[in-house]
């Protein structure tokens, strides 16, 4: 092994400031969420005020509450949606209409969110269907599947195909092989692609617009209206929270991926 | 038959619902899209002149189909509004993509010359921006860029500027934010490609004389051709439909194509122009994608 | 020790239920054939195994070895041919549904489970009650020398553990067949050696069928008691390690199991028991006259290197058999130290290049030869095989 460090000068500084430039913007946007000053930039000392403010914003409390559980619902539906997908095309060979198939779960993925939306949009509105909740959770459902399927089906692709052919041959048919050996290997990748459906549909403003209806605006929708009119301290305070939010969701996540691992032996699926 | 196949049965069944789901939401939306952008304007809700009525037979689908026009495309192609707006997407997605490969390029290179179990963290480190949202990273550097804002006070501190300038509601302002919200995809892509390369490769051009900036040139360059590819087209696409940073960051005298489509379908309400302008995209996209796929192709093929 | 592995009664009686004639193979395959696309990775196959036979299928990569294991296993259905498994056709039925048990090259240990829950996954499926479970698990892991490890789960384990607990898992069951699919590739040389030793072991004192697919020729020499040399789909020949190596077929299973010295046959004379054949770089060779008479075809005659001898003068004639032994002169033009053996080529005088190797029996090598001396290298017909080219 070789252990001299082929690092230099220019790599280590290029790392710093790229990742100084990912970091900072972020690290500030939280240290002025504890701002006492109303003004943005004016440092006033260290406060709470506008985490209460944000919690006494019903508007924007029922845009967040709307928000995760589009992202909860929509997350959780592509993933069993997404998984199955990722099944069908890495381990069911040749099929009619895999072309098709295939390429509807890639488009969304390069499709312009205007396109997705608008689409989604003029269905609904021909099918007369009451925009809100659901239109919003189908819409995100749709584009989050593919990314669920993408994660899942690349792992499923990195699979050692001999452990499945391992559990046929010690008396599993095609159906319990999956679930006593394929499935517990994918788990992490489910739950990373449960993770990315989640945060997606978070943090989503384009498709949302389009698909929600009047009086359901998702939090994106009003953060977005909010930082048309101007900066306001209160939007720091939130963007903090969801910042917090999805750590701690990326957290849970990780350790749950960690003790699925480690507690193989005595959950083994009898 | 073999183990494959004796998988393959079960395994098409869970296609089922996937299948039907995508054919429901996301074809069948596209078919309206296709349809909408063909007809007439017109002051209602829906904003538009059904072109077809299912249940009224097919009589009158054939007339409908007689009455289909392409009015809203020739209306593209000819009010210099669009005709902009499409130069202006393009333009902005070559630049953006062209800074993201400057900026991320020497990221991701340093990042595959780290050692084995530092390039784990690095990898987190580059990921985990891309899992905050979206539009807060946006309003993070609205925050900085605006008029008092961060920026403003360290160069107006450090005597760099009399004055503060002015930031937000320009181009720089927008590929500042289309840069820092991207750069994930153009860096992950490059450093899977970097990461791959045998350090021998390397090795082997400088023992054969070549000085520092000709390894790179010569062998490292070339051989991380798949990843630049891949993270140009990564960035490039989705730039071109971007419509949230243009709107929040760039003035408002240049419009992007996702911001015209946007302004057609709520302000104007012009639905069909909306239609028509999002499968026009749609077209302008498909020609980096299909280049991309033969390249690929090509170096599959090359790879045998 | 087999008194001690109360299961190995019941394997045997599981064995027993299937009723099948005394002498009747335990496994006969029938003209068997698979083809992937245009490629006939097996062409026609058909082969018997004895109840308690080593057997090794031994051939170079692409030669349907690992396609005929594949297909005894049930990953694979031929697209021709029976194969019986006492008795009964079993080609077309499943994988889970056959009592034949296979130890993967990459061993495919499930990398979730602990070593414990790997060995008992094949009995869970059986339906096998907990205690009963336990019990041939705990036996499992005595008999492959586990003990300790058995909450481990298999990336905290060597190469070699791992290839026990693999063993262990096809095991388990109790098949009546078990199937090693190249089992010691991934081991290192001298680990490798007394797995071989082991399984060797493990496979008489079990009263086992195995049947291994392997590339490695001294691997299936070693093993097995009986070799299946396979080549493009079909078996070339099937024997005894030494009748493999002392009597091949053909000239290709010749140079493909050892080294050999061939030559082209050119003229070939009756000589009472013996013929002698006259070939361009070698002159006239006496052989003893083949058990089988061959067709018209070109004909070599191969030598393996450790049957020739060399001296200075050539060896001590006794009167009236000077035409039994054959007598090349020639120079040596390359010399090969391997430790146990030394390989020298003699470039002979016909034109030729011979290869002879000569055991270092002497620490002190006041006997060597060195290069450009001229030696004299000599066999006698019985150490010649004709082959058909």
């Amino acid at each position: 092994m070789r252990k001299v460090s082929r690092l230099s000068r220019f790599n280590v500084v290029s790392l710093a400031l790229g990742l100084a430039f990912l970091y900072l913007p972020i690290l500030i946007l939280v240290i002025y969420s504890f701002n006492a000053s109303r003004l943005v930039t004016v440092w006033g000392g260290w406060s709470l005020r506008w985490y209460h403010e944000f919690f006494n914003d019903r508007a924007m409390i029922e845009a967040a509450w709307m928000s995760l559980r589009v992202a909860v619902s929509s997350a959780t539906i592509a993933t069993l949606i997404g998984t199955l997908a990722a099944v069908a095309l890495s381990r069911g060979e040749r099929f009619r209409g895999r072309t098709l198939f295939s390429g509807m779960l890639y488009a969304p993925l390069v499709m312009p969110e205007v396109i997705t939306g608008l689409s989604l949009l003029l269905l609904f509105v021909a099918l007369n269907a009451e925009r809100g909740f659901w239109t919003v959770t189908i819409a995100h459902t749709t584009l989050t599947m593919c990314f669920v399927a993408v994660v899942v089906q690349s792992r499923l692709g990195s699979l050692d195909r001999s452990l499945e052919e391992a559990a046929m041959d010690l008396g599993c048919d095609p159906v319990r092989a999956f679930v006593a050996v394929t499935l517990p290997l994918i788990a992490p990748a489910i739950v990373a692609g449960w993770m990315l459906a989640f945060t997606l549909s978070l943090d989503d403003l384009v498709i949302a617009s389009f698909t929600t209806g009047p009086g359901s605006a998702t939090l994106p929708i009003r953060i977005y209206s909010e930082v048309r009119l101007g900066v306001k301290p209160e939007i720091n305070a939130i963007c903090t929270l969801v910042i917090a939010l999805i750590a701690v969701v990326i957290v849970i996540a990780s350790l749950a991926s960690k003790l699925s691992s480690s507690q193989g032996e005595s959950a083994a699926p009898l | 038959m073999s183990a494959r196949r004796i998988f393959a049965r079960p395994a098409r069944l869970a296609a089922i619902a996937p299948y039907v789901w995508m054919v429901l939401f996301f074809l069948v939306p596209f078919g309206f899209v296709l349809k909408i952008s063909l007809s007439q304007t017109a002051i209602a809700q829906p904003p538009y002149e059904p072109v077809f009525d299912l249940m009224a037979g097919w009589g009158a689908l054939k007339a409908a189909f007689a009455a289909l026009s392409i009015d809203n495309f020739r209306l593209l192609v000819s009010d210099d509004i669009y005709v902009f707006a499409y130069v202006r997407s393009l333009t902005v997605a070559v630049t953006a993509t062209a800074l993201l490969l400057l900026i991320g390029y020497p990221i991701a290179y340093g990042m595959a010359r780290l050692p084995t179990r530092w390039q784990a963290v690095a990898m987190v480190l580059v990921i985990v921006p891309f899992w905050t949202s979206f539009l807060i990273r946006i309003y993070a550097w609205i925050n900085i860029l605006q008029h008092d804002g961060l920026l403003n006070q360290i160069l107006l501190a450090l005597h760099l500027v009399s004055q503060p300038v002015v930031w937000l509601s320009t181009d720089s302002a927008m590929y500042i934010g289309i840069v820092y919200s991207y750069l994930p995809f153009m860096i992950l892509p490059l450093y899977a490609t970097l990461a791959k390369m045998e350090p021998v490769l390397e090795e082997a051009a400088s023992d054969l004389g070549a000085p520092r900036w000709q390894v790179f040139w010569l062998v490292t360059f070339p051989l991380s051709l798949p990843g630049v590819g891949a993270g140009v087209l990564l960035c490039f696409i989705p730039i071109v439909g971007e419509f949230v940073i243009p709107d929040l960051m760039a003035g408002s005298n240049a419009l992007m194509i996702g911001q015209t489509l946007w302004l057609e379908f709520f302000t104007n309400k012009d639905w069909p122009v909306a239609s028509a302008a999002a499968i026009v995209l749609l077209v302008v996209l498909l020609v980096p994608l299909l280049l991309y796929e033969r390249l690929q192709k090509r170096q599959l093929e090359q790879g045998r | 020790m087999t008194d001690e592995l109360p299961g190995t009664d019941a394997a045997a009686a599981a064995v027993g239920e299937t009723q099948f004639a005394a002498g009747e193979p335990l496994l006969r395959i029938e003209g068997v054939a698979k083809t992937f696309g245009t490629f006939r990775a097996v062409d026609g196959v058909s082969l018997d195994i004895k109840a308690g036979e080593f057997f090794a299928l031994l051939g170079p990569s692409g030669c349907g070895k690992t396609t005929l294991l594949r297909m005894l296993a049930g990953f694979e259905a031929p697209d021709q041919g029976r194969i019986l498994l006492g008795g009964k056709d079993i080609a077309q039925a499943l994988p889970h549904e056959r009592p034949i048990n296979m130890m993967f090259q990459n061993y495919a240990l499930f990398p979730h489970l602990s070593v414990r829950d790997n060995i008992a996954f094949g009995l869970k499926r059986a339906g096998m009650a907990r205690a009963d479970i336990a019990t041939r698990v705990a036996e499992m892991v005595a008999l492959v020398k586990l003990d300790g490890l058995e909450k481990r789960k298999p990336d905290q384990l060597s190469g070699g553990q791992r290839q026990r607990v693999a063993l262990a898992r096809a095991l388990a069951r109790r098949p009546q067949l078990l199937l090693l699919d190249e089992p010691l590739a991934a081991l290192d040389k001298k680990l490798r050696e007394s797995t071989q030793g082991e399984l060797m072991e493990l496979q008489r004192r079990l009263g086992m069928t195995f049947i291994i697919v392997t590339h490695d020729q001294e691997e299936a020499m070693t093993m097995a008691s009986r070799i299946g040399v396979m080549r493009d789909g079909k078996l070339a020949q099937v024997a005894s390690p030494r009748e493999l190596y002392e009597a091949p077929r053909s000239r290709w299973i010749a140079e493909f199991v050892g080294d050999i010295n061939l030559f082209d046959a050119e003229s070939k004379l009756r000589d009472g028991h013996r013929l002698v054949i006259g070939t361009r770089d070698a002159g006239p060779l006496v052989v003893a006259e083949p058990r089988e008479p061959f067709g018209e075809g070109r004909l070599s005659v191969a030598i393996r290197p450790e049957k020739v001898k060399l001296s200075r003068r050539g060896p001590v004639r006794e009167a009236g058999h000077e035409t039994a032994i054959n007598q090349l002169d020639g120079v040596i033009a390359d010399i090969c130290y391997l430790g146990g053996t030394t390989t020298y080529k003699v470039k002979l005088d016909a034109g030729g290049m011979l290869q002879a190797s000569v055991a270092n029996s002497a620490r002190l090598d006041v006997d060597a030869y060195s290069l450009n001396q001229p030696v004299v290298a000599w066999f006698t017909p019985d150490d010649c095989v004709v082959l058909p080219s």
